[in-house]
């Protein structure tokens, strides 16, 4: 198991390196060198040469990804050009932002799904269940750009329960904070709810058919009983695992919700910088969240392999 | 999938039949429910429409037919849905738009489908080395949140049809690649395969005379959801102001133009919602009732 863990990690570490190399090499292709953002489009050809020349642009591409590397390494993405600001700077500033979004957006998605496939699943096929599968399909196919404009509509300009955009930070008040992140999160949370469910209706189906559940039953056991103390906790492995990997895609998909909202966030964050072609920030902001993302990914990977002992044996056969 | 699933599905598909008896399956009589016609209904409709879009009796997409932001109203076809910030017509920018859409899920889809399955037939059928790099590949190209790595090529080249095919087709492939590999691990350990080597046939002609027939319909059948994928990611782009440049409508991008008048004018942007939730949920159907058909992978 030992073995297995290593070359699990030895894996994703090679794939950050991967994707972190992926990403130098496609930025340094972009349109206007990053010498001419930094000195503006009056700057003279010699000075943006004199400049490529301080940054180190002319050299070969391998040799500027392993300075960039060597700088990353030491917490330093590079500063922006435009803002004056430190990469990592801006993503600490704007983490916190992403980070609740994504985990009230999971929260919900987890409470509505876990309530819809309990049910959907106590009595599959029934009229109860198939009018929730078809819940479940359309919010499958409600995608947040359209969620988010949805939403503002009807809770924010009809009702009025919430703001149409804007952020507070928790400083100005809890209520204030979370009366801002509900109408996001639940524009996140929907496409979430369908997957969670799907997942969890079926893991729960299998599990119902065990002999233990038979058992469970002939021993008199009230329904209910039977699906949250005997049935539920086997059935929601694989939805956590889910929800795991989930919170590293959203990490990196909350782009289009904190952009409509207004938000501060990450994803704000990587859509300015691509309009203000800023493209050390746009690297150092994409490379952040990739590597987040991998190594979530590998974390669920291996907690799975700890509690679980059948993936273990597949694993080694 | 799994080596001990593999072998699970080979114990039961080896029972004993007796001679006379037809080989056949049984076929599963599933209800067809009426959200299913619809759905049909529905992308039949979108596609004659984008295809004759040229024939329909409304205005080009480009000129204004009425006054900037008018509800959709009975009278002429121009104006049925409205007009949009610009006094254009509604109806013929989706349906304009509704080109763009399905040429992007379409084409994404199939390159996506085709590379996919070649990369990962080879990697599931040679094994060894060639095999780890495939997955590896695989790994590393879904190891993008989606719309990160679209930014991210957004960033390089200018946003036009040409550059969002290839990001999105790239977006496309790696799973595709899963797919074929994991189908071609359970066909290439059947019998009919052991049975062709042992009559003398090649690599080339087990792969695409054995193992290929057996692939298309699981891949097939996934090439929907993949579709509905691609459509909300060029959605998602031209919504960020990073899809199809205007003039040329799309409909991320008129939801994009319209979300600031949505107090007053609703319709600005909930024809375009509308009509992508519909062909979203059209394709996400289909593609699910032919998966539960076709996948065998799907299957306990």
């Amino acid at each position: 198991m030992i073995l297995n863990i290593s070359k699990r990690l030895g894996r994703s570490l090679l794939v950050v390196l991967v994707v972190t190399f992926a990403v130098v090499a496609l930025l340094s292709l972009a349109p206007g060198s990053v010498s001419q953002s930094i000195l503006g489009d009056n700057a003279t050809p010699e000075a943006v040469a004199a400049m490529d020349e301080k940054l180190g642009l002319n050299e070969p591409l391998p040799v500027q990804y392993l300075d960039w590397l060597g700088n990353a390494l030491h917490g330093d993405l590079g500063t922006s050009p435009l803002t004056n600001q430190s990469v990592s700077g801006a993503i600490a500033e704007r983490l916190p932002v992403t980070l609740q979004l994504a985990a009230m957006g999971l929260a919900i998605a987890l409470a509505v799904a876990l309530v819809l496939g309990v049910v959907s699943a106590a009595r599959p096929g029934s009229g109860v269940d198939r009018g929730i599968n078809v819940f479940s399909a359309v919010c499958l196919s409600v995608p947040a750009f359209i969620a988010g404009p949805v939403l503002i509509y009807f809770f924010a300009i009809k009702l009025g329960w919430f703001p149409a955009t804007g952020w507070s930070r928790i400083s100005e008040g809890v209520g204030a904070n979370l009366q801002s992140a509900i109408l996001p999160a639940l524009a996140i949370a929907l496409t979430e709810i369908a997957a969670f469910h799907r997942l969890l209706r079926t893991d729960l189906m299998g599990t119902l058919r065990e002999d233990y559940i038979a058992a469970a039953r002939a021993k008199g056991l009230p329904a209910h009983q039977v699906m949250f103390r005997h049935a539920l906790r086997p059935s929601s492995f694989s939805l956590i695992t889910l929800a795991g990997i989930n919170l590293g895609r959203l990490i990196g998909g909350t782009v289009i919700v904190e952009t409509l909202f207004a938000l501060p966030g990450l994803g704000q964050l990587v859509a300015a910088s691509i309009t203000a072609r800023d493209v050390i920030m746009v690297q150092g902001v994409v490379v952040f969240i990739a590597v987040v993302y991998v190594g979530i990914n590998t974390v669920v990977d291996l907690s799975y392999q700890v509690i679980d002992p059948r993936v273990r044996k597949v694993a080694r056969a | 999938m799994t080596p001990l699933a593999v072998e699970s599905r080979d114990a039961a598909t080896e029972r004993p039949q007796s001679a006379s008896e037809e080989p056949r399956v049984p076929t599963v009589r599933r209800r067809r429910s009426i959200l299913m016609y619809l759905s049909f209904a529905w992308l039949l409709i979108l596609i004659a429409a984008a295809v004759l879009a040229d024939l329909l009796p409304f205005a080009p997409y480009a000129t204004p037919v009425g006054t900037p932001r008018m509800s959709p109203q009975w009278g002429t076809l121009d104006t049925i849905l409205g007009t949009d910030t610009l006094g254009r017509s509604m109806l013929s920018r989706i349906v304009y738009g509704a080109r763009v859409s399905l040429v992007i899920g379409t084409i994404a889809g199939l390159v996506g489908f085709a590379v996919g399955a070649y990369v990962g037939m080879l990697g599931g059928y040679l094994r060894g080395r060639l095999d780890s790099v495939v997955t590896f590949t695989a790994d590393a190209m879904l190891a993008f949140p989606p719309l990160i790595l679209l930014l991210a090529l957004a960033s390089v080249l200018t946003p036009s049809m040409q550059t969002i095919l290839f990001g999105l087709t790239l977006l496309a492939i790696p799973s595709f690649i899963r797919l074929s590999r994991a189908n071609t691990l359970t066909w290439g350990a059947r019998e009919f395969v052991r049975a062709a080597r042992n009559m003398g046939a090649g690599h080339f002609r087990i792969l695409f005379r054995e193992i290929t027939p057996n692939l298309v319909p699981p891949l097939a059948a996934f090439l929907p959801i993949v579709m509905a994928a691609m459509i909300v990611a060029e959605g998602s782009l031209s919504f960020l102001g990073l899809g199809i440049p205007p003039p040329q409508p799309s409909w991320g991008g008129m939801i994009s133009d319209g979300k600031n008048y949505i107090a007053k004018d609703p319709h600005l942007v909930f024809v375009p919602a509308l009509v992508i939730f519909f062909t979203v949920f059209a394709l996400n159907q289909i593609g699910d009732s032919l998966r539960t058909k076709f996948d065998r992978t799907l299957h306990d």
